[in-house]
């Protein structure tokens, strides 16, 4: 560069010229690179959490997860003759999240099979990063579920004695379980009062994340925290995370019980996905709306339909299909509701 | 939604970016004259529109302050002579924001002594006379846009105008010439600003002034005290510190609460805008005379030796600069005229300073970020960021799919690309460049 050139002689003549690009010449500290990261940070802990609760063969489905969805990014980018982005973390969130909603007694092939279809298909056929309509996580768990019903809805297991985490991995010796969810919905609330308990004790270690279910979802606690972190650094807005929440807690105190007005709000948010997908899922920049009011709307069909599911439906978990057929709608929600103009004076608009 | 004139908040009500301010580096550096450069060359562009037409030929003698070019079509204003000396060639110079336009090259005559202006009565001058006044003296916006001034105070005959607004914000980081101006002169701004509220027949006025430049604050209520009189009412307000708090249409509905309608001007509402710096220009033009051939800039960034607020002529080039504050620094990237947000980078030192040249930075490698761009990730930051309510994101989508003609609903033309949504976009991407190509294609279309 003729820069060099210029920086050794600043008073002569000029020597080159200096390198110009359109304004503004300054930019924020934030990157996606940063942002991804960080969200994966966030998972860290309910992870680390996880192996405490289910053993440390979750550990290694995370890690089987990841490494796999980072390697077919990899190869999708270099045999589409796109440049390798791999570095953005975005395909590593990805594998964290597939990790996050398989059962802890799955066999670690699964999660390969998830990541190829999740980033190969999910992503990159799509178009990469930025184009995909559906969550690539959600994406690669419905896959498996249609794929490996058997597994995928039977593989649970019942939480472990704390430091008995090495006692799993022989997956021979795991006693496998149902999820909560799953019992209120096949066998009542009776049978369910009878394996979680009830009242405070019900409450609290499900919020801690004592109970089955996938590896990621348990911890009610850890959700929250990190999503409290995300907020925090503005990486997502209380809109979405919201707006589902609500909607689920609502819908379930209304319809959820033997009554009208007499189902369990708190449990409804505790138990399965609901804090995963609201707070980590749903508020995936790519597939969800850009404007705050499409959000809430946005949030509040993937309520309604995760209650729907769960209250109605064929599977006792609900969120993760509201979440994929909703995302399509996205762009949709962005356009019923755009953001107000400045002084846009009425019928301006073509 | 019905705006409110009772209530204004000390801030606009949609968007807008914190950028660092970096404006430590002069914001306590008095004005200081630059001495004149053997030779100065001056653009016949220096307002929106077209060039000047030269009323002097090659080897004519100047004095200081004479007219050495003339509007011949279209809106502008005179050009001056900022020296005595001798026309050296009319020829062609590059421009900061134009690839090149023609100028005028002046050899500075060292003998001649500087020009003296005597101080003289305004108060009792038709308005008409004042205003033509400010035209003579050549003023334009001197915040940047570059519009002749005497033009924005004569709006049409059906638009009611009850406020000027005085812009003082200074919202762009770096810059601190305006501050200094505030500073150092506040009976001159006060002054001018009785001087426009004359010529527009009103008696309001009110000063935005961005509240991380207390000093300023305190000069100019103090200078409006005491040099106001009972016939006007001038207010200073401080402002909360957002970028683009000095936008014009940011600028208003912080001050007033009223908001300039879509693809209207201020007048519309009521108001008119001056830069603060411009009541100082017109300050000089009505009571001493003197044409706008002097400018104060702010010369900073991490790449120059010596950052300064300077007073240098019209017609000087970034190289003289350079060469008074000591030279530039190793690790100098990114030469911008104008702030980090709106400025137009340089691609040489071989270039003059305009009427609206408000600073030059020298910005290093740790100061400007030049990673690459990559694909939207619809995060919507831009949305949030824009204080038009418009969505970045989706032009630039369309501009790299080649619908770049079809972003007109968008709301492109609303857009005056202050650069708050490419300033937090997580993906660099240049979305001002963005829409720029989709205006540019938008209007081919028409």
């Amino acid at each position: 560069m003729s820069e060099q050139q210029v920086q050794e002689t600043p008073s002569a003549a000029p020597a080159g010229l200096w390198k110009v690009s359109v304004s503004p010449h300054v930019k924020s500290n934030e990157s996606v690179e940063k942002i991804m990261w960080t969200v994966f940070a966030c998972l860290v802990p309910p992870l680390i959490l996880s192996v405490f609760v289910f053993g440390i063969q979750v550990l290694f489905i995370a890690a089987v997860s990841v490494a796999s969805c980072m390697a077919v990014e990899v190869i999708s980018q270099k045999s589409l003759g796109r440049e390798v982005t791999v570095r953005d973390g975005s395909a590593a969130l990805t594998g964290m999240l597939i990790a996050f909603v398989v059962p802890p007694g799955v066999s670690p092939l699964l999660p390969v099979l998830a990541a190829i279809f999740a980033i190969y298909i999910g992503k990159h056929i799509m178009g990469g990063i930025g184009y995909n309509f559906f969550n690539p996580a959600l994406l690669g768990r419905a896959f498996l579920l249609a794929s490996f019903p058997v597994a995928m809805t039977s593989a649970w297991l019942q939480p472990i004695e704390p430091l008995a985490i090495f006692s799993y991995l022989s997956t021979a010796d795991a006693v496998t379980t149902a999820t909560p969810l799953a019992v209120l919905k096949d066998q009542g609330p009776e049978a369910f009062a009878q394996m979680f308990g009830e009242g405070a004790s019900l409450y609290t270690s499900f919020f801690l994340g004592w109970r089955p279910g996938c590896i990621g979802e348990t911890s009610g606690f850890l959700m929250v925290l990190g999503g409290a972190f995300l907020l925090y650094k503005r990486y997502i807005t209380w809109h979405i995370p919201v707006s589902v929440l609500g909607t689920i807690a609502i819908l379930t105190w209304i319809f959820g019980g033997q009554e009208y007005f007499g189902g369990d709000p708190l449990l409804a948010i505790l138990s399965g996905g609901a804090l995963l997908g609201a707070i980590y899922m749903a508020t995936c920049y790519v597939t969800s709306p850009s404007n705050k009011k499409a959000q809430i709307a946005y949030g509040i069909g993937i309520g309604v339909l995760t209650v729907l599911i769960r209250l109605k439906g064929g599977y006792p978990e609900g969120i993760c299909y509201a979440i994929l057929l909703m995302n399509p709608l996205s762009t949709v929600l962005d356009g019923w509701f755009k953001q107000k103009r400045f002084a846009l004076p009425q019928g301006a608009e073509k | 939604m019905t705006t409110s004139f009772t209530f204004p908040k000390n801030t606009f009500s949609k968007g807008g970016v914190h950028p660092l301010e970096c404006k430590e580096l002069t914001a306590g550096k008095a004005i200081e004259v630059m001495p004149v450069p053997a030779e100065l060359e001056l653009v016949l562009t220096q307002h929106i529109g077209a060039p000047c037409t030269p009323n002097v030929a090659k080897k004519d003698e100047l004095e200081e302050g004479a007219v050495i070019a003339e509007v011949t079509k279209g809106l502008g204003v005179p050009v001056h002579s900022p020296v005595a000396g001798k026309v050296k060639s009319i020829g062609t110079s590059t421009h900061p924001m134009q690839v090149s336009t023609p100028s005028i090259t002046i050899v500075v005559d060292r003998e001649a002594s500087a020009a003296e202006y005597t101080k003289k009565e305004w108060q009792n001058e038709d308005p008409q006379v004042l205003l033509g006044k400010v035209r003579d003296a050549g003023i334009i916006g001197i915040g940047g846009a570059g519009f002749p001034t005497h033009v924005k105070l004569a709006p049409p005959k059906n638009m009611k105008i009850d406020t000027l607004v005085l812009n003082g914000a200074e919202c762009e980081p770096y810059i601190t010439a305006d501050q200094r101006h505030m500073v150092e002169h506040p009976a001159e701004i006060i002054e001018g600003a009785r001087i426009i509220l004359r010529i527009l027949g009103i008696s309001h006025c009110i000063i935005g002034i961005e509240s991380n430049k207390p000093d300023a604050i305190d000069a100019l209520t103090k200078a409006a005290s005491e040099h106001g009189d009972s016939a006007c009412q001038i207010e200073v307000r401080s402002l909360e510190v957002k970028y683009p708090q000095g936008s014009e249409k940011q600028l208003i509905e912080s001050v007033t609460g009223r908001k300039v309608p879509a693809y209207a001007l201020p007048s519309a509402i009521g108001v008119v805008v001056q830069n603060v710096s411009t009541a100082k220009a017109i300050y000089d033009a009505v009571v001493f005379e003197k044409p706008l051939y002097e400018k104060v800039i702010t010369v900073s960034g991490r790449g120059i030796e010596r950052p300064a607020n300077l007073l240098v002529k019209v017609g000087t080039k970034v190289q003289d600069v350079v060469d008074y504050l000591g030279g530039i620094r190793p690790g100098l990237k990114k030469i911008v005229l104008g702030g980090p947000m709106m400025g137009f980078a340089v691609s040489t030192l071989d270039i003059p300073i305009t009427k609206t040249t408000s600073s030059i930075l020298f910005l290093t490698e740790d100061e400007i970020d030049t990673s690459p761009h990559s694909a939207c990730i619809r995060c919507g930051w831009c949305l949030d960021a824009c204080p038009m309510g418009l969505e970045p994101k989706e032009v630039g989508i369309y501009v790299e799919a080649n619908h770049a003609e079809e972003t007109e609903p968008f709301g492109v033309f609303e857009c005056f690309e202050c650069g708050s949504c490419a300033y937090v976009c997580p993906a660099k991407r240049p979305l001002v460049q963005f829409v720029r190509l989709a205006k540019m294609k938008a209007k081919r279309n028409q």
